[in-house]
């Protein structure tokens, strides 16, 4: 059904490890997870904040979406406080372990649910598998015109127009709604929660949960072994050796060394 | 896996396929260096090695192609293909793969590969491994797809064991383009798909190229001079400019750098960035957060200047310099050009004393 004007934005969320916080175990050279704090995928946050923007200024209802354990109601309460209508999460142990087809299936049909939909926005990639698929694929399952990458956007009636970052150069793109986009990671800077919005989470309602059964999803299509890839091992690389030499003495004396390294090495000319 | 998905028994599937990316009657050079692995997968699988390529106008391409190590290249030539769209890209893709059945289908992890993969991959309901690094065979015959996990400190072997075609993507200057054979022979081959106007559903209504912008892409540059958060304001990339166009090189930035808002996204080095391996990285007041590595820890050389010992990069220096960017940098920018005016002449520097 074609829309006519902006109605409804669905955003869909993912909750990762916090990127600044992790660090690698020096002994066993593979990342330290535990104990690490959650925050929203801060390109999805980048998406979050511009359907708030969108939704400022022509009055959309903002629905955010996520699918994942109940510890993502941190990051959907999050969003509702930041200035979301409300908030879907669908959650059920089935899913546990789905790669993006299923992912992306599994949001499409929860999507569907909702319903109405003009808009649908993700972030470019998550930071913890940063494949960027899930959202074309959504696209893909739902039929919509899809623009990757986006990083500003103006809507008139039906009509999206997004500016799209390409490798040489920046495009404007045309199309109608309903459309999906995919947000690029630091094009904005997303909000603080407010007050208002923390005092509506508060009194609480703001998530509502789905199992796959609300929601109609095929359980034979959903999680770890309906999943088409799967990690058959992890290696830890051992980076090479580095010299590591470290050039002392006053700044003059140290850059002296350094260009001289260099040079001996065969990497610079001067 | 549900009869209704999986296309048919596997064994039917046979050869691997690239897609052919292009833009200004050029293949992308993505696409040129995936042909050179794509053919050595080819033959490890004793099979023919074909290429795809969706546009208008674009025969020429084929034998490019051809030359660079291809059996046969699929033209599916259409007004409407003459840019990439996802749509239509993604209807071509779909019904070439529906009726050719390929076992592999690679793509450069481009923007516009990331785009038409994501899509497909959901359509066709198959595996699709993002930003490969490096491919196997293993020992029945699937594709073993390596990629960084997280940050770039593992690897991870993904299997896509019963699904085909086994889809991967691959980063821009992770593999070396061949060499192009102007008399290798191959098979053009002309197909048609089903479009309709509808599938043009996006439409390009501007297109402002990045023109040469002061300096060179760092991820073409055989020296990048890069900066982070200790640069404390954008003015102060000025400087990194001077050096690395004394250096030859490109100006480059960390995450934080680019979201302080103070260089374009399209400068930044690491995970949601770009991946370079110049001869020299120098990272200048950049701590190395794990993101950041796994965008340049294939250099050649890297090179660390920070004022604080313990930050992480200096781990995975060749050198380093413990200090005051403020103060090295330019002491750097002075040397080089007082070696650069020694190179173009006898020095000219009189002594005070002859004065």
């Amino acid at each position: 059904m074609p829309r006519r004007r902006l109605e409804r934005i669905i955003v869909c969320i993912k909750q990762v490890p916090k990127a600044q916080e992790l660090q690698v175990d020096p002994v066993t050279q593979t990342l330290k997870r535990v104990g690490v704090p959650s925050e929203i995928n801060p390109p999805d946050a980048n998406a979050l904040e511009m359907a708030l923007q969108l939704k400022d200024r022509h009055g959309a209802e903002l629905v955010v979406l996520s699918m994942g354990p109940t510890s993502f109601d941190e990051s959907l309460e999050r969003s509702v406080a930041m200035g979301a209508d409300r908030a879907v999460l669908l959650t059920d142990r089935i899913l546990g372990g789905s790669d993006t087809v299923p992912t992306a299936y599994a949001l499409s049909e929860t999507i569907q649910k909702i319903g109405g939909y003009s808009l649908l926005l993700c972030g470019e990639e998550t930071t913890d598998a940063s494949t960027g698929h899930v959202g074309p694929g959504i696209a893909g399952h739902l039929d919509l015109p899809q623009l990757t990458y986006i990083s500003e956007i103006r809507i008139e009636g039906d009509t999206v127009r997004a500016r799209r970052t390409a490798e040489d150069g920046t495009e404007w793109w045309q199309t109608t709604m309903p459309c999906l986009g995919t947000v690029n990671f630091g094009c904005n800077r997303p909000r603080e929660p407010t007050l208002t919005g923390k005092i509506r989470v508060k009194r609480g309602g703001v998530v509502t949960h789905w199992s796959c059964a609300d929601v109609g999803i095929d359980p034979r299509k959903v999680g770890l072994l309906n999943s088409p890839t799967i990690v058959a091992k992890v290696d830890t690389v051992r980076l090479p050796p580095r010299a590591g030499k470290i050039f002392d003495g006053d700044a003059r004396e140290a850059v002296r060394q350094l260009l001289s390294a260099l040079r001996d090495d065969g990497v610079i000319r001067a | 896996m549900t009869d209704a998905r999986a296309l048919e028994d596997k064994s039917h599937f046979r050869g691997v396929w690239v897609f052919l990316e292009h833009r200004k009657q050029g293949l992308r050079d993505v696409s040129i260096q995936l042909i050179g692995e794509s053919r050595r997968l080819a033959d490890l699988r004793d099979t023919t090695l074909t290429g795809v390529l969706p546009g208008h106008g674009v025969d020429g391409l084929a034998r490019d192609a051809i030359g660079f190590g291809m059996d046969r290249v699929i033209v599916v030539d259409d007004p409407i293909l003459e840019i990439y769209r996802s749509r239509p890209y993604a209807q071509v893709m779909a019904q070439l793969i529906r009726r050719h059945k390929p076992e592999i289908v690679l793509y450069g992890a481009s923007k516009n590969g990331r785009d038409l993969g994501g899509r497909l991959h959901a359509i066709l309901e198959t595996g699709l491994a993002a930003d490969c690094v490096k491919f196997d065979i293993d020992a029945d015959g699937n594709l073993d797809m390596i990629r960084p996990s997280f940050g770039g400190k593992s690897l991870a072997h993904i299997l896509c064991k019963k699904h085909r075609p086994q889809m991967a993507s691959v980063r821009r200057n992770v593999f070396v383009a061949p060499r192009r054979d102007p008399s290798r022979t191959g098979e053009v081959v002309r197909e048609t798909v089903e479009l309709t106007p509808g599938d043009e559903d996006v439409s390009l209504v501007e297109f402002r190229e990045f023109t040469n912008e002061p300096g060179r892409r760092p991820d073409d540059a055989e020296i990048v001079v890069s900066g982070g958060f200790g640069l404390g304001d954008s003015k102060n990339f000025a400087m990194l400019q001077e050096l690395a166009e004394l250096l030859g090189g490109a100006v480059a930035a960390s995450r934080k750098a680019v979201d302080s808002g103070w260089v374009p996204k399209m400068l930044q080095v690491g995970q949601t960035g770009m991946t370079v391996r110049p001869k020299v990285y120098i990272a200048i007041g950049i701590s190395g957060a794990v993101q950041h590595l796994a965008g340049m820890q294939e250099s050649e050389r890297i090179v660390v200047i920070n004022l604080d010992a313990k930050a992480p990069l200096f781990e995975i220096a060749d050198y380093g310099i413990v200090g005051d960017l403020f103060e090295v940098v330019p002491e750097m920018i002075r040397q080089l050009k007082s070696l650069k005016a020694g190179e173009s002449g006898p020095l000219t520097e009189v002594p005070a004393a002859a004065r």
